[in-house]
């Protein structure tokens, strides 16, 4: 069934990982995002607003008890491994990923999402040419991070290529953006911005802002947030104080006559989990 | 902040409602999505739309069991409401409201409301599922009959024309144009 370069027995370990990272993510929202939105609410002045936090929270803490879904979008799968020395990057990795995904759509369950591009077919398992998306990269135990990401939010998500001179025009791009999507991504967002890097690389950094911790941020993403927070949009953009929950910026280096900036829009329910493999 | 507690089928009370106000729903209500609307508009609605409540949602549903149902974006349905709102319907929910067709075509006889987007578990767990019509369109975008056991919604739009996230959008744009001109 799987080509070889690791054994049958870490195929399986990591098929049940896949699920079992997908299944967390899905029902049990991450504490710090939880604390965020308990945050908001402490501060939150508009009634229309609160109630939608509350809403929100409630909702967490029914999914936690019934074990479903936070959302009907269980979005699609977009995945993370790191790689010990040990384990060659191989292709039976990526079939056993594949393989956890088909098996959470069926057991969590999530619904079937994903489709081809253009005929629109579904392939009703969550699974297809390059989905899911797999990012690789080394270091010293295999673990295997899940992102589920909802359409509404990302859908929302922008790139552009800046001048280098126009490095001030970063936080208006940023804030454009929410501007643009206003209620639909679900706010109260999160925001992961990438800086730098090359158009695709962009996105990426974007999108992997989105797995850092949002119950701190640094002076220069509390500023965005600030500016964000002021446009009024609110809980499903309702009205209020709480726009954004956090705004989460990765930097890469880039091309001296290049400023790539990215912003991937998050819902509320930012999802995420990761679990460890052991060899 | 008083809540309205609303039961289906609904009449001329919604006509009161005023966009803000906070309501809760009971009763029967019916999902449908994109395609269950060209259906509906092609082959007729398959329940009675006086005083109906449509639901856009595309929910997980197994064994006749609501698993998630949460909303979905409305705004995709702005240009395919109509003819539900013509035959009685009182009603739509969804989030992130709807565009100045709906806004006109609820005047004087309905109101559109806002359920909390990605709220799937607590959807589930005050809706149960009471009958599926159009079946052959999918799980996602079959029209469900739900029952809805007080849902908390918000008035987005109101039967007179005032709209809560229209409001909110003209704010959130004179807001960034005063921070960045």
């Amino acid at each position: 069934m799987y080509q070889t370069g690791i054994d049958q027995a870490l195929v399986q370990k990591l098929v049940q990982a896949t699920k079992n990272a997908i299944m967390q993510a899905q029902i049990y929202l991450p504490p710090d995002v939880k604390w965020a939105i308990s945050h908001a609410l402490e501060r939150e002045t508009s009634p229309v607003a609160k109630g939608e936090l509350k809403n929100i929270l409630d909702n967490v803490l029914r999914a936690e008890e019934l074990g479903l879904p936070i959302c009907q979008d269980t979005g699609v799968p977009v995945i993370y491994i790191t790689l010990p020395p040990e384990v060659p990057y191989c292709q039976a990795l990526f079939d056993a990923i594949r393989e956890g995904v088909r098996i959470a759509t069926k057991e969590v369950p999530l619904r079937p999402n994903v489709v081809d591009p253009i005929s629109r077919e579904n392939t009703n398992d969550n699974t297809g040419v390059g989905m899911p998306f797999i990012h690789v990269r080394p270091d010293n135990q295999l673990t295997i991070t899940v992102l589920p990401k909802g359409a509404g939010a990302e859908n929302m998500s922008r790139i552009a290529m800046l001048l280098p001179s126009e490095k001030a025009a970063i936080p208006k791009f940023v804030t454009e953006t929410m501007l643009i999507a206003g209620g639909r991504p679900c706010p109260p967002v999160i925001l992961g911005v990438g800086i730098g890097g090359t158009f695709d690389q962009v996105a990426s950094l974007a999108k992997e802002a989105l797995l850092l911790p949002v119950d701190t941020m640094d002076p220069f993403e509390q500023d965005l947030c600030d500016t964000v927070n002021k446009l009024g949009i609110g809980p499903m953009g309702l009205g209020g104080d709480t726009t954004a929950l956090a705004v989460k910026v990765k930097h890469a280096f880039c091309h001296t006559a290049s400023l790539p900036v990215a912003v991937n829009v998050q819902c509320w329910a930012s999802r995420r989990a990761t679990v460890v493999v052991p060899l | 902040m008083n809540v309205t507690d609303l039961r289906t089928p609904l009449g001329e009370e919604v006509l009161s409602l005023r966009a803000g106000d906070r309501v809760t729903l009971s009763g029967l209500v019916y999902t449908a999505r994109d395609e269950a609307h060209l259906m509906m508009e092609e082959r007729g609605i398959p329940f009675d739309p006086k005083g109906a409540v449509i639901y856009h949602c595309g929910p997980i549903i197994i064994d006749e069991k609501v698993v998630a149902a949460g909303p979905t974006t409305s705004a995709r349905m702005n240009n395919l409401s109509g003819f539900l709102l013509d035959q009685g319907v009182r009603a739509l929910i969804g989030k992130g409201g709807m565009g100045e067709t709906v806004n006109g075509q609820l005047r004087g006889r309905g109101v559109y409301l806002a359920f909390t987007g990605g709220c799937a578990a607590l959807a589930a767990s005050s809706m149960k599922c009471k009958g599926i019509c159009y079946e052959e369109l999918g799980m996602a975008e079959a029209v469900w009959i739900l029952e809805f056991d007080r849902v908390p919604l918000v008035v987005g739009i109101d039967s007179e024309g005032n709209d809560l996230f229209r409001t909110v959008n003209r704010k959130a744009k004179l807001q960034f144009e005063s921070l960045f001109t």
